[in-house]
């Protein structure tokens, strides 16, 4: 029996600048059924319910409600077509209760009394089974218990469209199973609800249909119970596309890092990395792959002293001169003096790693400011390395005192690679160092981290391209919610089983890892 | 006795002017909006009520009482509501940074308020000839028999009633922020903008009425402080100013509940005229005594910052502009 629809989506097509978010991307939503929208990160699954739910607008094509064609420009245009988005940040007003956030910016009619908004709060968590006191204030919420409330908004509002981004990102396993079941209930009650995620085994637990984007593109939708966690694994990572990255072989290969039962927890008692083990040796690359959010933040981090890590972790490191080294402990200057060096290339470039509004001199200088003896800072070497730095890695820039924000996103990048590698590091880490940057920069990072592997160092590279990582890494450690799914040979290493692992899948183990 | 009624005279009178400087800046902080600019906003409140009734009262032979009023209110808080203006424009449009402008304010509203104090006493005459008598006299009218009834007469109700509308105006400002749709909202605008604004509130809006609103309350305490502490003089001495910083240490001392501001008020009122009851201070001891206030100040702050009871805190928004991130 086919469902009544309520969404419908027609060849729509979204771009920002000049990078494509979705093209021509047709989707079906119904009522009273689950539909989990799958995808790799990037791939535009969050950029399309956000046109639903009236963050963007669409470039092209059409969106039918209820069989209507509609124009939806703002959040509240969404809410009054009873479309409600859940997104990953939760949007609450810490110092009030639940009952209050539910009402702010509510334009009911009639005398505003809190009591009454709480009775109906109370009505709706006891027909579909939340548990939230009205009255508890959010500061004193866990992350669980905010993500309900979320929900209890757009409901209070009326929605029977709820799209949720990444709901389980943030749960814990009893806690997803509890929104699961919140969720069919909802279903049950004829909503239509729409997940977005990429855990295979949660679409192939909740919903009734899959529909999976790639690249911005649509690719199709499948019925759930035709589907296996491979064949959504295909058609989520597509085929192999080869980049011709050179992998030359090191000559010599010797133990640099040892990291063992490294576990992080976070202040809400969630384990971020959880017994992470492996090694690191000069003279190889070493990929991380996962979703991001997986832990690779805090491996790094932890790796150079910046993020605490629990009781009975290790990170031995093997310096040159024979011994081993505790690092944790140590602080992050005593790490880089041993020679573990971290570019680490997050989401805001400039947030970690480069002042914005110095030049790429004094950005120089910002590493080893320590080192002068006297009085005044000292200015030549620095501009000396800033140079060479701007002429080897091609950097465009008005001039080395330009202020490196004003730079554009792939100069800053080679900006800080380059500088670290400038430090003769034993231990180089980057993470997503090529996002944002043209091929042929990318090749020019891929080289220097060649270079620098042919020189003996331990490169850790952190990456999102599985492309990449397949054909730039030695080896690629895959992980997937803080936990090793596996370490698998990067010359023999299939995109499929990579993809899997990422997931939470051992293909090589077989069974949930 | 006498003592003592006299004491909480003066401490009343006192206290009311920074309880209106106090609750006006609190339901602009609501909003997230710091105005360190309240000195100058009181400045500019005192400054034209007195020139409006000045020029009212040169031009007419008898004063309507009760026009006198209305002309010296309404100066009042136009002038100072027009100062909030300036500063939400400055900060809210143009996202000036929050201490920067409410600084300059300051600055600014005194050094208009002085100079058309030297312009008014040049007029009328000579330094210290300003006079609006009939104003003035409207202003500390006080209400009949009551105010004679024996010393709690005297301490209750021998005062104008703009002590009166000062407590009003806080008890309706608590029960606007804390009961009603709209100061729900507007607290949400103050805790967490982006929030709001998801929520369907006019973030912008709500931020300029505020400030400007609050503004204009904050003005009538230099309104009140020219036609009744004062007696409807003029005095180039920064009185006006001392109070204003008085006012925004009294935010914070109320922990953002204009309930609080009545009794907090009366009480900054009574450390600071408390050296004048003291026997044998000299002159230098009095001045620490009129530290007083501000030492409360930094206690309440130290003892609220261990509590970290977060309805005790600042909005979290304070002192922060909001825009919609470029999508």
């Amino acid at each position: 029996m086919e469902k009544a629809s309520a969404i419908q989506l027609r060849a729509i097509t979204k771009t920002f600048g000049s990078v494509v978010a979705n093209r021509d991307v047709n989707l079906d939503i119904r009522y009273g059924e689950i539909l989990s929208l799958l995808g790799e990160n990037g791939s535009g699954k969050t950029t399309l319910m956000n046109m639903i739910a009236g963050i963007y607008y669409p470039d092209s094509g059409q969106i039918f409600v209820n069989g209507e064609e509609v124009a939806i420009r703002s959040p509240k245009d969404a809410l009054n077509l009873k479309i409600g988005m859940i997104h990953q940040h939760f949007k609450l007003v810490d110092v009030f209760t639940a009952a209050e956030n539910v009402a702010l910016g509510l334009d009911e009619k009639g005398k505003f009394d809190i009591r009454t908004v709480a009775q109906k709060v109370r009505e709706i968590c006891q027909k579909y089974g939340f548990d939230i006191d009205p009255d508890q204030k959010v500061y004193n919420m866990t992350v669980s218990q905010k993500q309900t409330l979320e929900i209890i908004k757009v409901l209070y509002r009326g929605a029977d469209i709820l799209i949720l981004d990444e709901p389980t990102a943030v749960l814990t396993l009893v806690e997803a199973g509890k929104l699961f079941r919140v969720l069919r209930n909802m279903r049950a009650d004829g909503k239509a609800i729409v997940i977005i995620t990429h855990k295979l085994n949660e679409v192939l637990d909740i919903s009734d249909r899959v529909s999976i984007l790639r690249h911005g593109e649509y690719i199709g939708t499948v019925e759930t119970r035709d589907a296996t966690e491979l064949s959504l694994t295909e058609m989520m990572v597509g085929k192999k596309v080869s980049l011709n990255i050179d992998r030359p072989r090191a000559e010599k290969i010797e133990k640099k890092l040892s990291v063992e039962h490294l576990t992080v927890t976070d202040r809400n008692g969630i384990k971020l990395l959880d017994d992470v083990n492996f090694e690191a040796f000069g003279g190889e690359i070493l990929g991380i792959a996962g979703i991001s959010g997986c832990g690779q933040k805090q491996l790094l981090e932890a790796i150079a002293g910046l993020q605490l890590a629990d009781e009975g972790s290790s990170i031995m490191f093997f310096p040159e001169d024979g011994g081993e080294k505790q690092l944790l402990g140590k602080t992050p200057r005593q790490i880089r003096e041993f020679g573990v060096a971290l570019s680490f290339v997050p989401e805001d470039r400039l947030g970690m790693g480069l002042v914005g509004s110095m030049g790429m001199a004094e950005n120089m200088m910002l590493k080893d400011y320590d080192r002068g003896h006297s009085f005044f800072t000292e200015r030549k070497r620095p501009r000396q390395l800033a140079e060479q730095i701007k002429a080897e890695l091609e950097v465009v820039t008005p001039g080395i005192q330009t202020p490196v924000r004003r730079l554009s996103g792939g100069n800053v990048q080679k900006v800080l690679v380059g500088r670290e590698i400038a430090a003769h590091p034993t231990v180089l880490m980057t993470a997503y160092a090529v996002r944002g940057l043209d091929i042929n920069t990318s090749y020019t990072i891929y080289h220097l981290l060649n270079e620098q592997k042919m020189k003996g160092v331990a490169v850790i590279f952190v990456g999102e391209d599985l492309d990449v990582l397949l054909e730039l890494s030695d080896r690629i450690l895959v992980l997937c919610g803080g936990k090793i799914t596996g370490i698998v040979d990067g010359r023999s290493a299939t995109k499929e089983q990579v993809g899997m692992m990422m997931t939470g899948q051992n293909p090589v183990l077989g069974g949930n890892a | 006795m006498e003592q003592l009624i006299a004491l909480i005279k003066s401490s009343v009178v006192f206290g009311t002017v920074i309880m209106y400087g106090c609750i006006g800046e609190t339901l602009t902080e609501k909003s997230g909006n710091l105005n360190l600019g309240v000195p100058g906003i009181m400045y500019l409140g005192g400054i034209s009520s007195l020139i409006g009734v000045f020029f009212y009262e040169r031009a007419v032979e008898t004063p309507n009482a009760i026009l006198c009023l209305l002309i010296a209110l309404i100066s009042g808080f136009g002038a100072a509501a027009l100062g909030g203006l300036l500063y939400s424009f400055l900060t809210i449009t143009l996202r000036a940074n929050q201490n920067v402008t409410g600084l300059t304010l300051t600055i600014f509203g005194s050094g208009i308020a002085n100079f058309f104090g030297g312009s008014l006493n040049k007029l009328a005459g000579g330094v210290g000839q300003i006079s609006v008598s009939a104003t003035s006299a409207a202003f500390r009218t006080q209400i009949p028999f009551l105010s004679e009834w024996g010393p709690i007469g005297r301490m209750l109700f021998s005062y104008g009633f703009m002590v009166y509308l000062a407590i009003a105006i806080a008890v309706i400002m608590h029960w606007y922020l804390m009961r009603t749709r709209g100061g729900l909202n507007l607290r949400a605008v103050g805790e967490n903008p982006a929030t709001a604004d998801a929520m369907g509130i006019n973030v912008t809006r709500k931020k300029y009425l505020a400030t400007c609103i609050g503004a204009g309350i904050s003005g009538l305490g230099g309104v009140y402080y020219v036609m009744d502490y004062i007696k409807g003089t003029w005095a180039n001495d920064g009185s006006i100013e001392k109070l204003g910083w008085l006012a925004v240490a009294l935010v914070i001392f109320t922990t953002w509940k204009s309930v609080n501001a009545i009794w907090g008020a009366y009480l900054f009122g009574v450390l600071y005229w408390m050296y004048f009851y003291i026997p044998n201070l000299t002159r230098s001891s009095q001045e620490l005594f009129k530290c007083l206030p501000y030492i409360v100040t930094i206690l309440v702050l130290i003892i609220s910052s261990t509590r970290k009871k977060k309805e005790q805190q600042a909005p979290a928004h304070l002192g922060l502009s909001y825009f919609r991130e470029d999508r």
